[in-house]
């Protein structure tokens, strides 16, 4: 991967000062990320170019990788080697690291203004968000040239690479060139290559100062840094919001303080609970409770005196687990509560005689030929005196702008039912199975296409 | 009651023994010489384990509960237990009379009568402890009242040993329970409720090859099988029918004779208690049976007493392979003895409830059944007989006007000959085993009755395969197992079979290849494999195909013809493409006449499907193609940049040459993208069938490689716009001109863009001892690599760090994956349940979980 630096000025050979590098000299510099090198494609008369050159070993990343899944990194076949990303910007901070503090002894008037700065990066990924480095880049000032390329010129059905040549121009003080690009190459990533620790929000005010505060992607910028990690983001937006203005954060407050309509999840997760108890239910599992959102709220009601969690992922088990705070809990607590890695469907004999059985938001995951094995494993087998399932209504999608037309609310939703689908399906389960269906809307209802979650309560015949 | 004469003690050699007797009467040293050193189980031993002290009798509450837990692991295996405790009191035996019953084996005391002065004498000589005198005498006197109560309370079988000498000397024999039949190996006829049928009984039996003796009277007295075959009836001979003495006289005459055995039904332990002047119900058909009995004189009715109330629950027969009971038994009560036992073996797990006949409900047990042992049974009436996870009930209703049946073992087939007539009305109407009636219980009305069950596939597991042995999954990699298959495995019925993933060879000692067929074919002749084949590798993606001409042998109502599927189990292409797919796969059999070569409805075919973008679009275009462009950008740059710098003077020779062979190195790395990621034909797939994995009746991969791409060539030429056919060089490993040619063969390969070969020893699966050779090696070529090792891996520095690849676990991997998928399709060839096929595919997808290199 390479970065160019080119100053235009009649001592244009100052870069090298303000580089803290000699323009005649190949140096090589081994960092953990890989071989740096900085050299000078061009020293002439009015304008000098720096050129900061990665070699990146991409079996040693891969082998030096420990612990994370992102498959960037998972493979020797990956662009780690050519384009500019947190691995260029852990270069720039460590080969150029005087420089980025804004010290130069020889010429502290040039460090300290704004200079006509070029800065070319051959390639930066871009994700294929067509706009994102203009966004980035052109609040603070800097002329953006965009250079794309097709993915493969053999198949132009494909269109055009997500990784794109970028050139920056603009009057800027190295100093902030360099911080801007540390900060903000990681953010046209998106892949941090390195574990983010807890003072990961420092090293992003400190790289910020000045300038983020006010960055109209501010948002996009912290939330990507921090890889994520909600407090660290929401915890660094305080300290910068602090640093700056009250205004800003007037705007914020207000935001906050509009009345809070309770999520569809919520909403779903009330609906559940009141079926629950219309049915009279003391026993009852979630099946499929993913990390123990609806066990913390059976948890916390009294009625339920036996509460069983099931999920087929062993990891969400874990985390419900922890959500739930099981551990620590006395022994008649943890009783009460059981996390079950078991799977719809299989036969699970652990789920018989129960009350009532939960299905919330989980046939949708299901292929559609494998609802019969569902069904036989819920109510079939287990024949629990109720099961609750709940489901998204597809004819509601057509509220959401955001949904194309025909699209699913989620990846991994195999199907999507209209009301009469989910009732045709509901009422042939009932009559082979011997339960009677009642079904109910759960959120904001729409005349013509009903509420967003549709919920059936299944009883068994013979029961109250 | 004294066994003072007696120089044995006959036992049942499965038995919970109490030895009674007062401290110091010699319970501990009889033991020691009488049985096993881990049989006997002490209470003083069980103090000493939890309190450090034998004669701490605060620890008494504890000792016992330990003892208790050891017994009772050591009953539920199957193994004789001896309780060496004083157990003089009548409240402390009941306990152990109660825990035999809990775990269904015969309650059996032993007692140490010794005279109170020898014991206490005995007990003032240890050094360790002693008991007080008046202990010992409490002890005595406890035991003195009560012992002649034993055999109420319970205790099949008391023996009593007052004399010294005797108890010094005396031994165990060990009795085999009487319904253990396990030297009885047939082969047998195992014959369905007959309720007094006689007429379709001889009609059966004469099917069945059977000669029936009569006597002067012309009644059926006996029968004979030329093969020497055995009859077993099981039960419910009598009642409800025309004919029920005459029943009676030939099976009481087979019994008598030796040609057959019997257990009870339900009907001939009522009528024997009829018999036996008990008051019962004479519902059901015993009237009738009364009736015709009355007609008999006395001496037969009393021999119909005898026989009816001598027959026993069950026969466990064949070394183990085969229970015979009238209502089936789970694995736990074969070859027990319990009320319990007893009770299921006639009356079957009732739930208690009734339908809407009045009829019980009962519990589907052989839903749940997983016992190695064949369970024939009858008590239900049913239309079609059908094995359920090795049990199958052959009560046909032949008293209903259904039919009279019988099962040959070991063959398993099933014969039966119609009702004359219906003689009794049925309460409920027949119907097949396994519809949705309201007579079987609703809980598992249409639920398959052999379908996995969670506790089939999670936790650890050992499978037993036929090739390779136990093949351990790990639990945690069963846990993976279960998400993948759960959310993303098509239909189980269909998933017979799952392929291995494959070893490359061994890293080449050439310098400038990772991988080389000197490698590969030096593997197979140093482990004595001589003959090899190498088979072109495709570029696509591993899919098996199942092609089925009639569903319902997977079990699958409706006309489905097979499926597609990934070697994780996804199918491989959405419903009305795979639909097509298969169609134009059973044209191509059905043109070259493979049903009949095989006699085979069904056909498993392990290939890969071309090309790989067909799968693999995404990935190549967001991951592969992506990199290409990506190093497009940066590395001509990168040479320009520096070059301008050498211009100058600077001295960057050695990195703009590297910087220039690494660009070319993208040039060619995105050559092969290209190549291999070329677009789907407008006319959608091709598939490139290697093997036959199997058909019905067995295993295929026994055949010579070059019979199966003999199979792909025929039906490539039936199908040439689907079936790809697979080159291939047949290579004799210790000739060194044939290995050049498998060489060069590969090189020519690789050049012309191929991936690559896979060598496989010609002969298929090849044996060795309890092992088997590993069923193939890749060996890729050098260009296609660089899609598995990066653009530049070729260049030295990185071609030797990639030497160090640590195949062996990818070997084992191989290997044991391999046994597990044949065992699938093994199991599911030879017709086992579907859970038994599913363990084993299970288990491939739970060892593709552990961790290895995903380069190899």
């Amino acid at each position: 991967m390479l970065l160019t630096i080119t100053y235009e000025a009649p001592d244009a050979a100052d870069l090298g000062f303000l580089l803290h590098k000699h323009p005649d000299r190949h140096q090589r510099f081994p960092l953990s990320v890989g071989q740096a090198h900085v050299f000078y494609p061009v020293v002439e008369a009015g304008v000098c170019t720096a050129a900061l050159l990665l070699e990146v070993d991409p079996i040693g990343l891969v082998r030096g990788w420990r612990g994370s899944d992102a498959f960037a990194l998972g493979q020797y076949v990956n662009d780690r080697p050519y384009v500019a990303s947190s691995l260029l910007a852990v270069a720039i901070k460590q080969v150029f690291g005087t420089a980025l503090t804004g010290r130069c002894d020889a010429r502290p008037e040039l460090a300290a203004r704004p200079l006509p700065l070029r800065l070319e990066l051959a390639a930066v990924p871009d994700g294929g968000e067509a706009d994102l480095v203009a966004r980035l880049f052109e609040p603070l000032g800097w002329r953006v040239e965009v250079g794309r390329v097709p993915l493969d010129p053999a198949r132009p059905d494909w269109g055009d690479a997500p990784t794109v040549s970028v050139a920056l121009e603009g009057e800027v003080r190295l100093r902030d060139a360099l911080r801007q690009l540390y900060l903000l190459l990681p953010v046209l990533d998106g892949a941090k290559h390195y574990w983010v620790g807890d003072d990961e929000g420092d090293k992003v005010l400190q790289s910020g100062e000045g300038w983020l505060a006010a960055h109209p992607e501010r948002d996009l910028i912290l939330r990507r840094s921090l890889a994520c990690q909600r407090e660290l983001v929401a915890d660094a937006t305080a300290r910068l919001l602090d640093a700056d203005d009250a205004s800003t954060r007037a705007t914020e407050t207000d935001a906050d303080a509009a009345p809070r309509v309770p999520s569809l999840a919520r909403q779903r997760a009330a609906s559940v609970l009141a079926a629950l108890a219309d049915v009279g239910a003391h026993s009852v599992a979630d099946v499929g409770c993913g990390e123990g959102a609806l066990l913390a709220d059976l948890v916390a009601d009294p009625r339920f005196e036996r509460i069983v969690g099931t999920d087929v992922s062993a990891r969400a088990l874990e985390r419900a687990a922890e959500r739930l705070h099981l551990d620590e809990r006395g022994d008649r607590a943890r009783e009460r509560v059981q996390l079950l890695h078991s799977s719809v469907t299989y036969v699970d004999p652990r789920l018989r005689g129960l009350d009532a059985i939960v299905l919330m938001e989980v046939i949708e995951h299901v292929d559609s030929d494998r609802l019969d094995a569902l069904e036989g494993s819920v109510l079939g087998d287990a024949r629990p005196a109720s099961v609750i399932v709940t489901t998204p209504n597809a004819e509601y999608n057509a509220l959401y702008p955001a949904l194309a037309t025909g699209a699913r609310r989620h990846p991994d939703h195999r199907f999507e039912w209209t009301r009469a689908e989910f009732a045709a399906w509901t009422d042939a389960v009932a009559g082979r199975r011997g339960y009677r269906v009642e079904h109910r809307g759960v959120g904001p209802v729409d005349g013509a296409l009903g509420a967003p979650t549709q919920l059936a309560i299944l009883r068994r015949e013979g029961t109250a | 009651m004294s066994d003072d004469a007696i120089r044995e003690l006959g036992i049942p050699e499965l038995s919970l023994v109490l030895l009674v007797g007062v401290s110091g009467s010699g319970k501990s040293s009889f033991a020691r010489r009488a049985f096993g050193p881990y049989e006997t189980l002490s209470s003083d031993y069980f103090r000493g384990l939890v309190a450090d002290d034998e004669s701490d009798q605060s620890a008494t509450p504890a000792a016992f509960e330990a003892l208790r837990a050891v017994a009772s692991q050591r009953l539920k295996a199957g193994r004789l237990t001896v309780v060496d405790a004083t157990n003089v009191r009548p409240d402390d035996r009941r306990e152990w009379v109660r825990f035999a019953r809990e775990h269904d084996v015969l309650p059996v005391a032993i007692v140490l009568d010794v005279p109170a002065g020898v014991a206490i004498a005995r007990n003032a000589e240890r050094a360790d402890r002693s008991i007080p005198a008046a202990v010992v005498r409490r002890q005595a006197e406890a035991m003195r009242r009560s012992v002649r109560g034993l055999a109420r309370e319970g205790f099949r079988r008391v023996h009593v040993l007052t004399d010294a000498d005797q108890i010094a000397a005396v031994g165990i024999r060990r009795e085999r329970l009487l319904t253990d039949a396990r030297d009885e190996t047939g082969p047998f006829d195992v014959i369905g409720d007959v309720h007094g049928c006689r007429g379709e009984l001889e009609s059966l039996l004469t099917e069945l090859g059977w000669s029936i003796e009569r006597d002067a009277l012309g009644r059926a007295v006996d029968a004979r099988h030329p093969e020497g075959r055995r009859a077993v009836f099981v039960g419910d001979l009598v009642d409800r029918g025309p004919d029920v003495p005459g029943v009676l006289r030939l099976v009481m005459g087979m019994v008598r004779s030796g040609a057959a055995l019997s257990v009870q039904g339900n009907h001939e332990d009522k009528l024997a208690r009829a018999l036996e002047g008990k008051k019962v119900s004479t519902g059901h058909g015993l009237a009738e049976t009364l009736a015709q009995l009355a007609g008999e004189p006395p001496e037969f009715r009393d021999e119909v007493a005898a026989f009816a109330r001598g027959l026993l629950s069950h026969y466990v027969l064949d070394g183990g392979r085969l229970v015979v009971a009238h209502a089936g038994l789970p694995e736990r009560y074969q070859g027990r003895a319990s009320g319990r036992v007893r009770a299921f073996a006639l009356y079957g797990d009732t739930t208690g409830e009734t339908d809407e006949y009045g009829l019980p409900v009962r519990y589907p047990w052989a839903e749940d059944y997983r016992g190695a042992a064949t369970v024939v049974y009858g008590h239900t009436p049913t239309v079609d007989p059908e094995w359920i996870n090795r049990t199958i009930c052959i009560d046909t209703g032949c008293v209903f006007g259904g039919r009279l049946t019988a099962v040959r073992y070991p063959e398993r087939e099933l014969v039966s000959v119609p009702a004359e007539r219906v003689w009794c009305e049925p309460a409920r109407p027949l119907a097949p085993a396994t519809d949705a009636t309201p007579a079987t219980a609703p809980s598992t009305a249409q639920r398959r009755a052999d379908a996995p069950t969670i506790d089939d596939v999670l936790g650890k597991r050992i499978v037993e395969t036929a090739v390779l042995g136990p093949v351990t999954v790990r639990e945690d990699a069963a846990a993976g197992a279960l998400e993948v298959m759960s959310r993303w495995a098509i239909d189980p019925r269909w998933l017979v079979y799952l392929p291995p993933t494959m070893s490359p060879t061994n890293t080449a000692k050439r310098a400038d290849v990772l991988e080389h067929p000197d490698e590969a074919f030096a593997f197979y002749r140093e482990g004595g494999v001589l003959d090899v084949v190498g088979q072109e590798k495709h570029m696509g993606s591993r899919a098996i195909a199942v092609l089925a001409r009639d569903a319902a042998r997977f079990g699958v109502s409706g006309d489905r013809r097979g499926a597609l599927y990934t070697r994780t189990g996804r199918p491989f292409l959405p419903a009305h493409e795979e639909r097509a797919f298969l169609d134009r796969m059973h044209a191509a059999v059905d043109a070259i006449g493979l049903w009949d070569e095989l006699g085979t409805s069904w056909i498993v075919l392990d290939g890969e499907a071309l090309p790989w973008s067909l799968k693999a679009e995404d990935i190549i275009r967001d991951q592969y193609a992506a990199v290409g462009a990506a190093a497009g950008l940066a590395l001509p740059r990168s040479v320009a940049a520096l070059e301008a710098a050498a211009a100058r003077g600077i001295d960057v020779s050695a990195l703009l040459a590297a910087t220039r062979e690494r660009t070319d190195d993208a040039i060619r790395y995105a050559d092969v993208v290209r190549r291999f990621g070329a677009p789907v034909p407008a006319d959608g797939i091709r598939f490139a069938p290697f093997q036959l994995i199997a058909a019905e009746g067995g295993l295929l991969v026994e055949r010579p490689h070059a019979w199966h791409l003999g199979v792909a060539e025929r039906l490539a030429a039936a199908a040439p716009d689907l079936v790809r056919t697979t080159r291939s060089i047949d290579v004799r490993v210790d000739d060194p001109g044939s290995v050049e040619a498998g060489v060069a063969w590969w090189e020519r390969l690789t050049a012309n863009g191929a991936e690559g070969m896979v060598v496989k020893p010609a002969a298929g699966l090849v044996r060795r001892g309890r092992s088997i050779a590993q069923p193939g090696l890749k060996v890729r070529g050098r260009e296609y690599l660089r899609l598995i090792y990066g653009p530049d891996y070729t260049r030295p520095d990185a071609i030797a760090r990639l030497r160090d690849r640590g195949l062996g676990r990818k070997r084992g991997l191989a290997a044991r994956e391999y046994a597990l998928g044949l065992e699938a399709a093994r199991r599911f060839a030879e017709g086992e349940p579907l859970w038994r096929v599913h363990e084993a595919v299970f288990g491939v997808l739970g060892l593709e979980s552990e961790p290895v290199d995903p380069r190899l």
